[in-house]
């Protein structure tokens, strides 16, 4: 028996919620929801009527004539996909006329197609030649001389999977997933009748066209016409391993799908509650770092950055690492070292590092990488609502009538949640679309794409958020359209009314800050009237909010928006910030904060810091540490002089380059836990290799607060997993750790934390997945939070007075930058950068608008210069107006580019967030690369050398 | 552009302070300490407490409130 799938019932579910129809299908009574088609009837009762065009991925097309039934006083065959369930119906799926007819078809089917099943790399895995056996082919009587589609060429542009159009069949499916599952209809059945052949944009080859390569068309082909290049290599999986992925804030579940140790593909799976079977070109096909030649899977240590590395065993790097650590602190105070911790890792690693911090270290000088990226949603949501996390589940978009879409650019950012928000977005059976008001600097993707237009597009100018958010406010007290009743219900009504006084003075009104932000006042009215009365209203952000100086005060106007328009706590509404890594939202709930334990509990909190400080053994400090850049300042003035990073790689990911080298290179022992000798082990003496999802067990939280399960599929090349290896340096220090599975850090995780309390392996695997808070009172957990009154009591509005950045323009510095994402690349891009996804961006370009290109002479493709006050580097100009006069954007995937030489110190007020979205900059044509990067490619090539041993 | 640890402290605070002074200049004083408290590590608290006597001119107002207000104990 080859392998075998998931079960595909052919059409899409029904809400089980609707009234039940019973009718027999072959002599058995079955009942199914109203409106479930005949097809998946049979199917849920075992019967798998032959089908070529259906999958219960789509909606149902009715054109391969194979599934063809009876039904008792109904003239004809009638087509079961597209037939639905009536009231005592009878049916019959098999019969001596049904018979005859599918063999007529499948004979007209198999008299235009290849018959080299045996050597065709769908073998085994050919819903064609199942459905061939099934209707019992024998013979074709047509014969194989004349017109045909025999013989085609092969499209084998796209790096992971092919396209031959002999083995296509024209069922639709793939230009059907491409339109209803992935929405970006790149692909297109062209021409008509025996001409009809499937299409990537305008006939282009697929890597040129629009196609985004999310592979939902390779999952939805039921013959080898688009197969897996892997699955060509390899051959058939044989078995499949449930596993979540390890790139963007979704937290999309995959069947890994093996033969024997070796990973053939990944297929989304349909059961997964974050991404219900669709994936990205990420987390579909960019796994191939994980056996990339550049991964280090021995430890080395070495006494001084300017030597080579030398490989040694893992006891004695472990150490070395603890004798470092204990002499550092002899030296200069307890206080002096530190750790950070990882949003990549599991949420069982992340505790690790944080307790070896606590209890090891014994201080609190413990931060991960969300500092950069989501610490202002921690405190602005936790400040108003009570919460450090997003409201709602992922569901919950199908809901909404009007998406107020804020600093996000979800297609490139968080491309499997675009995908459903755009199915959103778009009319569906009868149900008009919801409405879409964008919030950007930057015409994204969802301001206009095909099928798909936000009502209001507000391009703000960067920096100004905390001001616009304050004018819609503005418009929504003063036009009279706040939800007072909700309000005086849920929220503490003296605060609204100081804020609501704060927003209705005259110069925050939408005229009076125009000129400031750069948005039509009309605009900015018409978007919040639309935001108050459309309907379900619900918001989601991204890093375009929190990476600013005010991006803390931008997260609570954005709740006091929805608390004063009462969307909060239904479907369809809520504050949702779409999390940039896969376990940020799980790195932040696990206490990687130097002023909070596991569950946003303050250190200062004595009855939290007894439960720990007696399951631990240790008294605990009750001062909070330091937070990374406050970490980098201490090491340029002496007292902080050791570092733990686990899979972080701050020289590359962290503003203003110049300082964060600085301070790295003033420490004496900073020890790199990672995949790859990224950036900052340039600057390290310590190499510990690390493991990659494939190679452990563990959970990661995606932005839903979704726990889900990370399932080891293959053993660990570098020979441990990441737990294991903290515990090794927890036990050269002293400490008596003694884990021998990481469900026995989620046990003690559950033990200290009360939002967790009912969190286990064992409900995990019995749930697929569990949204915390998930304990007594919500044994299931909790998809939807704040239903009947806030997880603080009442709902506090926060007066959120704009105040510019002290990043100014200005002659030498004219132009504004910002920074983003690109889909085929992620973060810093140590793992993209290392698989074929480079075929889309192999480097940072420069997005400028044709007005200010032309200023200075600069044409598309040209090397310019890009320079800030805090520093220089050269890229490749892309001119555009996907961005607005005066405002350039860049992507900080490339070390090479390294756009964070530009960025400054500038930070959130309240958290320390860095000011990545706005710097002021000049550009102007450049031969080629800065100084600077020339000297830190040699730098960099200096310091990753390896010491050869000569041979015994 | 780098500023020193020194300047960046009397930035941060002038800048939380700021924030808060929409909250009318006592309720500001108050969440401006309680900021620094519950945020800053302590040789950060210490620090900042030497420089508003070092560089008396340098703290806005409200935020040479605030750092007179940490306790002594507090770094």
């Amino acid at each position: 028996m080859a392998w075998i799938g998931e079960l595909d019932l052919g059409t899409r579910p029904m809400p089980a919620t609707g009234p039940m129809v019973a009718l027999t299908i072959d002599g058995q009574s079955i009942e199914v929801p109203e409106g479930t088609s005949i097809m998946r009837a049979a199917a849920l009762m075992g019967t798998s009527i032959p089908k070529l065009c259906a999958t219960d991925m789509l909606e149902s097309f009715g054109s391969c004539r194979l599934c063809l039934v009876e039904i008792d006083g109904r003239p004809g065959y009638p087509a079961s996909c597209t037939t639905p369930v009536a009231p005592g119906m009878i049916v019959r799926t098999q019969t001596e006329k049904l018979s005859t007819l599918r063999k007529g078809v499948m004979e007209l089917y198999i008299s235009d197609h290849p018959l080299d099943c045996l050597t065709c790399s769908a073998n085994g895995d050919c819903e064609l030649q199942d459905q061939a056996g099934a209707v019992g082919l024998r013979e074709v009587r047509y014969g194989y001389e004349g017109g045909n589609h025999l013989v085609a060429d092969k499209d084998e542009s796209n790096p992971y999977f092919t396209f031959d159009s002999a083995k296509c069949i024209v069922c639709s499916r793939c230009v059907r997933a491409c339109d209803e599952v992935q929405g970006t209809i790149a692909l297109t059945v062209d021409g008509r009748g025996f001409e009809s052949h499937i299409a990537a944009s305008q006939d282009e080859d697929f890597l040129s066209s629009e196609c985004v390569s999310c592979g939902a068309c390779v999952q939805a082909c039921p013959t080898s016409a688009l197969i897996e290049k892997s699955v060509i290599e390899k051959g058939t999986p044989d078995r499949a391993i449930v596993t979540t992925c390890a790139y963007c804030g979704v937290g999309c579940t995959f069947r890994a799908e093996m033969r024997g140790d070796e990973l053939v593909r990944m297929v989304p799976w349909k059961d997964g509650k974050a991404n219900r079977g669709h994936s990205c070109v990420k987390g579909r096909f960019a796994w191939g770092y994980a056996n990339h030649r550049e991964r280090i899977l021995n430890p080395m240590i070495r006494a001084s950055v300017d030597d080579p590395w030398r490989e040694v065993s893992w006891d004695e790097a472990i150490a070395h690492t603890a004798s470092e650590f204990r002499r550092i602190q002899a030296k200069y105070g307890k206080r002096s070292i530190g750790g950070i911790t990882s949003s990549r890792c599991t949420n069982e690693e992340t505790f690790l590092v944080q307790k070896l911090i606590r209890q090891g270290f014994g201080n609190n000088n413990v931060d991960t990488c969300a500092r950069v990226c989501h610490s202002p949603t921690g405190y602005g949501l936790k400040t108003t609502f009570g919460t450090s996390a997003g409201t709602q589940d992922f569901d919950s978009v199908m809901q909404a009538d009007v998406i107020l879409l804020i600093g996000a650019n979800p297609t490139d950012a968080h491309p499997v949640f675009a995908s459903r928000m755009k199915r959103r977005l778009r009319p569906q059976n009868g149900k008009p679309g919801a409405r879409l008001i964008v919030i950007d600097p930057r015409s994204i993707d969802l301001v206009r794409s095909p099928h798909v237009e936000a009502q209001h597009h507000l391009p703000l100018k960067p920096g100004t958020n905390v001001a616009v958010l304050t004018a819609m406010a503005h418009v929504i007290v003063g036009e009279g359209l706040a939800n007072e009743a909700w309000i005086r219900e849920r929220c503490d009504w003296d605060e609204y009314q100081d804020w609501a006084a704060f927003v209705s003075e005259p110069h925050r009104s939408p005229e009076a800050t125009e000129a400031l932000t750069g948005v039509p006042a009309a605009t900015l009215r018409a978007a919040a009237r639309l935001y108050a009365t459309g309907g379900n209203a619900a918001i989601y952000y991204g890093l375009g909010v929190t990476e600013h100086s005010q991006g803390s005060s931008t997260v609570m106007a954005i709740a006091n928006l929805a608390m004063a328009t009462g969307n909060i706590g239904r479907e369809g509404t809520g504050v949702n910030p779409l999390r940039g890594q896969n376990n940020v939202q799980g790195a932040c709930d696990m206490g990687s904060f130097p002023h909070e334990y596991s569950g946003y509990r303050h250190v200062s909190d004595s009855a939290t810091r007894a439960l720990f400080e007696t399951a631990w053994g240790v008294p605990l400090d009750s001062e909070p540490g330091l937070r990374i850049p406050n970490m980098l300042d201490a090491a340029t003035d002496g007292s902080f002089m050791g570092l733990f990073v686990q899979g972080e790689d701050i020289l590359q990911s962290d503003p203003n380059t110049h300082h964060v080298a600085a301070g790295l290179a003033a420490m004496e022992c900073v020890v790199v836990q990672d995949l790859f000798l990224n950036e900052t082990a340039n600057y390290a003496h310590v190499f510990l290799p690390g493991s990659t999802f494939l190679e452990k067990d563990g959970t990661f939280t995606n932005a839903e607060r979704r726990i889900q399960r990370v399932r080891k599929v293959m053993a660990p090349l570098n020979g441990q997993a990441d737990w294991e290896i903290v515990q090794l340096v927890a036990r050269a220090m002293g400490l008596d750790w003694s884990y021998t599975h990481p469900s026995e850090i989620m046990d003690e995780i559950a033990r200290l934390t009360p939002s967790f309390a009912g969190v286990s392996y064992a409900l995990l695997d019995e749930q697929g997945s569990v949204q915390w808070p998930a304990n007594e009172k919500a044994p299931l957990g909790t998809p939807m939070m704040h239903i009947d009154g806030f997880a603080r009591g009442k709902g506090k509005f926060v007066v959120t007075d704009y105040v510019a950045t002290d990043e100014k323009t200005g002659p030498r510095y004219p132009l504004l930058l910002t920074t983003g994402r690109i889909l085929s690349q992620y973060n810093v891009g140590a793992q993209t950068r290392r698989t074929d996804n480079v075929a889309w961006h192999p480097e940072d370009l420069l997005e400028i608008h044709p007005l200010d290109a032309e200023n200075r002479g600069i044409k598309d493709g040209d090397w310019v210069y890009l320079r800030s006050r805090a520093g220089e580097t050269t890229l490749r100009a892309a001119v555009t107006e996907r961005v607005a006069p005066g405002v350039v954007y860049t992507t900080f995937h490339h070390p090479t580019t390294q756009a964070n030489v530009i960025t400054t110190d500038y930070s959130d007020w309240a958290t320390n967030c860095p000011e990545y979205k706005v710097t002021a900059v000049q550009i102007g044509l450049s031969n080629g690369p800065s100084d600077w990067q020339e000297d830190y490619a040699e730098q960099a090539r200096h310091s990753r050398r390896i010491l050869v041993e000569a041979a015994e | 552009m780098s500023m020193t640890t020194d300047d960046k402290l009397v930035y941060m605070v002038n800048q939380i302070a700021r924030n808060f002074a929409a909250m009318g200049q006592q309720e500001a004083m108050t969440a401006t300490a309680d900021h620094l408290l519950a945020f800053w590590e302590p040789r950060m608290k210490l620090r900042i407490r030497a420089l508003a006597v070092e560089r008396p001119d340098a703290l806005t107002p409200i935020a040479a409130a605030a750092v007179a207000r940490l306790p002594a104990s507090a770094g």
